[in-house]
């Protein structure tokens, strides 16, 4: 079905950084429509993913031009899904950056970049051609850069190194392996190309495009030979940016390789294999390196790591039920994660440091947000009934039945080792009385009692998120069974982009 | 250094390839051109312009800063872009007018685009090569 309004959570990003840029330095201002922009944004998440759920996949030609010639922008259940869940976010993000950040960034422009980067993300999420989809990468990349750099300080700058030549990199391999796509096909629409990629001679070709594929959205996704720019460079922006970038940046990654090895590229037992070792190696290094950091925000890199390996892991198998486990996991995940990383901010605000050595004595101090707190991370280790134990269950289930106990040992050592460094955090951060020798510097005390809400809220928001998710697992097990089964079956895709009667 | 050969020469160029740039822009649906290519045109005029005479003088006669051109371009841009939704048809359709008008030719959104790209563009790199030579100035001083 057409639909000429799916690109509607794209423009009122687009909307928002232009209005931000004509308030450029009256940064009240740009507070307000951040907010307003981002509620809106969320608003119209919720109708188009209602309507896609009521009426299946919605597409729209850009131009009016006809599906394989021109661009095509399809909403599918996955796209719609992340589009709400990055709409979420970026509104929790938004109002938490609106007095959690200095306003010497706020006058370099933190907040046009920062819908800049939302505006990017969902137009990915929802683009229907792999070179459309290269391009929005890029409006990702750049704005993720200058959000990474606003500010200056040489710690900054070394992580952004780090974090654009690597992600250039990707990006070169992605570029390359369309290019070869577009060579052997001639079509850069995705559902064109599933239709005609069979057909192609040379399978050999399409083998080795997919290695280049999977090589460009590894590094995005920080998958295990690839991933060490992650920890390297997310401790060092502002919370707000770091939890944005933790939460969604590397989801885009995981949606890329889902997407394209859903639509155009069969698994073969090879790719299975790389992906299977891939994701061991990823659990168990991202497990390894969250051991022995001592600052949170190192720790939760890390975390996020490991927790990319169980998706990949899913994928590897590529049957229903891991699928299902995979897109729960996702969801999940990028709830929790940009959470954990506002946590990391607020915690910062009221003790000065990230330190866990130099932290402690918050329980006694702040019961009642560390209960909020304790929720969150209770989510993240997955205990039941929370969000983060029903995903697991089905990765295990698919993990014994294809008899991929490697994988298994992986799950049990990865969310051993979380629940291990989150109750290790917990008793050094909350538990712990705060070490003599440190001299506490509160600054969440002395903010007048609007500013504290606004600090809260979006982490309060972003929990009830988890919580609703946890509880209410048999909707979203129902969604997500929709999903996977748009995914293993692909004509319906194909049919709504190419069908002649719309 | 200040050249009066350049200074004169400028005088002349700088409406000449000003006029140049608009013509990129206004062919640019047909042939190759296009709001990119007019902006750099425009923007190389003022640079021109500034090394002719100074910075200061070229800010003189723009009269506000590049960089407030930057969120004008982006929205006519976006509105360009939106507009054919109010129609009922996806966005970045062309919508045209039906006669054509004399010198200018047919008119459409696309030409709005355009013109919102070459007013980025222009901004964009007034703003980093003003930045950049202003820098210069004070640090000399």
């Amino acid at each position: 079905m057409i639909d000429n309004h799916i690109l509607a959570p794209v423009f009122i990003h687009l909307f928002s950084a232009l209005l931000q840029l004509i308030a450029w330095r009256k940064t009240v201002s740009q507070r307000f429509i951040s907010v307003g922009g981002s509620l809106l944004g969320l608003l119209l998440a919720i109708r188009l993913f209602d309507k896609v759920y009521e009426n299946g996949i919605l597409t729209m030609n850009a131009s009016n031009w006809e599906a394989p010639f021109g661009i095509v922008f399809v909403a599918d259940l996955l796209s719609v899904t992340l589009v709400l869940l990055t709409s979420i976010a970026g509104f929790a993000v938004s109002i938490f950056s609106s007095t959690g950040l200095n306003r010497q960034r706020m006058l370099y422009g933190y907040f046009p970049i920062f819908h800049f980067l939302l505006m990017g993300l969902n137009g990915a999420f929802l683009t229907g051609d792999i070179f459309n989809l290269y391009v929005w990468f890029e409006v990702i990349i750049i704005s993720s850069f200058v959000l990474m750099t606003l500010g200056g300080r040489k710690a900054q700058l070394e992580g952004a190194v780090k974090y654009m030549a690597m992600n250039i990199l990707a990006s070169t391999f992605f570029l390359t392996g369309i290019g070869i796509l577009y060579g052997i096909t001639g079509t850069l629409n995705m559902a064109d190309l599933s239709v005609k990629i069979t057909q192609v001679q040379n399978q050999y070709l399409v083998g080795i495009t997919a290695c280049f594929f999977l090589i460009g959205f590894g590094i995005k996704s920080a998958v295990f030979p690839l991933y060490y720019w992650l920890p390297s460079s997310y401790h060092t922006p502002p919370s707000a940016v770091a939890a944005t970038f933790g939460g969604l940046l590397t989801k885009v990654g995981i949606y890329a390789i889902i997407r394209v090895f859903s639509l155009l590229f069969a698994f073969d037992v090879f790719t299975q294999n790389l992906l299977m070792g891939m994701a061991v190696f990823t659990v168990i290094t991202g497990a390894m390196g969250a051991l022995i950091k001592t600052n949170i925000r190192r720790l939760f890199s890390y975390l996020i790591v490991c927790h990319i390996g169980f998706m990949i892991g899913g994928i590897a198998m590529f049957t229903k039920i891991a699928l299902m486990g995979t897109i729960f996991y996702l969801i999940h995940d990028i709830v929790v994660k940009t959470n954990m990383f506002l946590i990391a901010g607020v915690i910062r605000q009221l003790r000065g440091t990230m330190d866990m050595k130099s932290l402690g004595g918050l329980y006694a101090e702040y019961p009642k947000i560390s209960l909020l707190i304790a929720l969150v991370l209770f989510s993240l280790v997955g205990i039941p009934p929370l969000s983060g134990f029903w995903p697991k269950i089905y990765l295990f289930q698919e993990a014994f039945t294809q008899q991929q106990y490697f994988f298994v040992a992986a799950l049990m050592a990865g969310s051993f080792v979380t629940l291990y460094v989150i109750a290790k955090m917990w008793s050094e951060v909350f538990w712990k009385d705060v070490p003599k020798d440190v001299e506490v510097e509160n600054k969440f005390e002395p903010l007048p009692l609007i500013r504290k809400i606004l600090l809260i809220l979006p982490v309060g928001i972003l929990a009830a998120v988890t919580l609703y998710i946890g509880l209410d697992a048999e909707t979203i097990i129902q969604l997500v069974d929709k999903i996977s089964d748009q995914l293993i079956d692909t004509r319906p895709y194909v049919d709504a982009v190419l069908g002649k009667q719309n | 250094m200040r050249s009066p050969i350049l200074q004169s020469a400028t005088k002349y160029l700088l409406p000449i390839l000003l006029l140049f740039s608009f013509f990129l822009l206004l062919r640019g649906h047909y042939y190759p051109g296009g709001g990119f290519v007019g902006g750099l045109v425009a923007s190389i005029a003022f640079v021109l312009h500034s090394f002719a005479n100074g910075t200061e003088a070229t800010m003189k006669i723009l009269r506000r800063k590049p960089l407030s051109l930057i969120p004008i371009g982006l929205g006519v841009s976006t509105v360009s872009m939106t507009a054919p939704m109010l129609f009922g048809l996806p966005p970045m359709t062309g919508l045209w007018f039906e006669e054509p008008i004399p010198v200018i030719g047919m008119i459409g959104s696309s030409l709005f685009f355009d013109l919102g790209v070459y007013l980025v563009v222009i901004g964009v790199i007034l703003t980093i090569l003003f930045t950049i030579s202003l820098n210069n100035l004070t640090e000399k001083d």
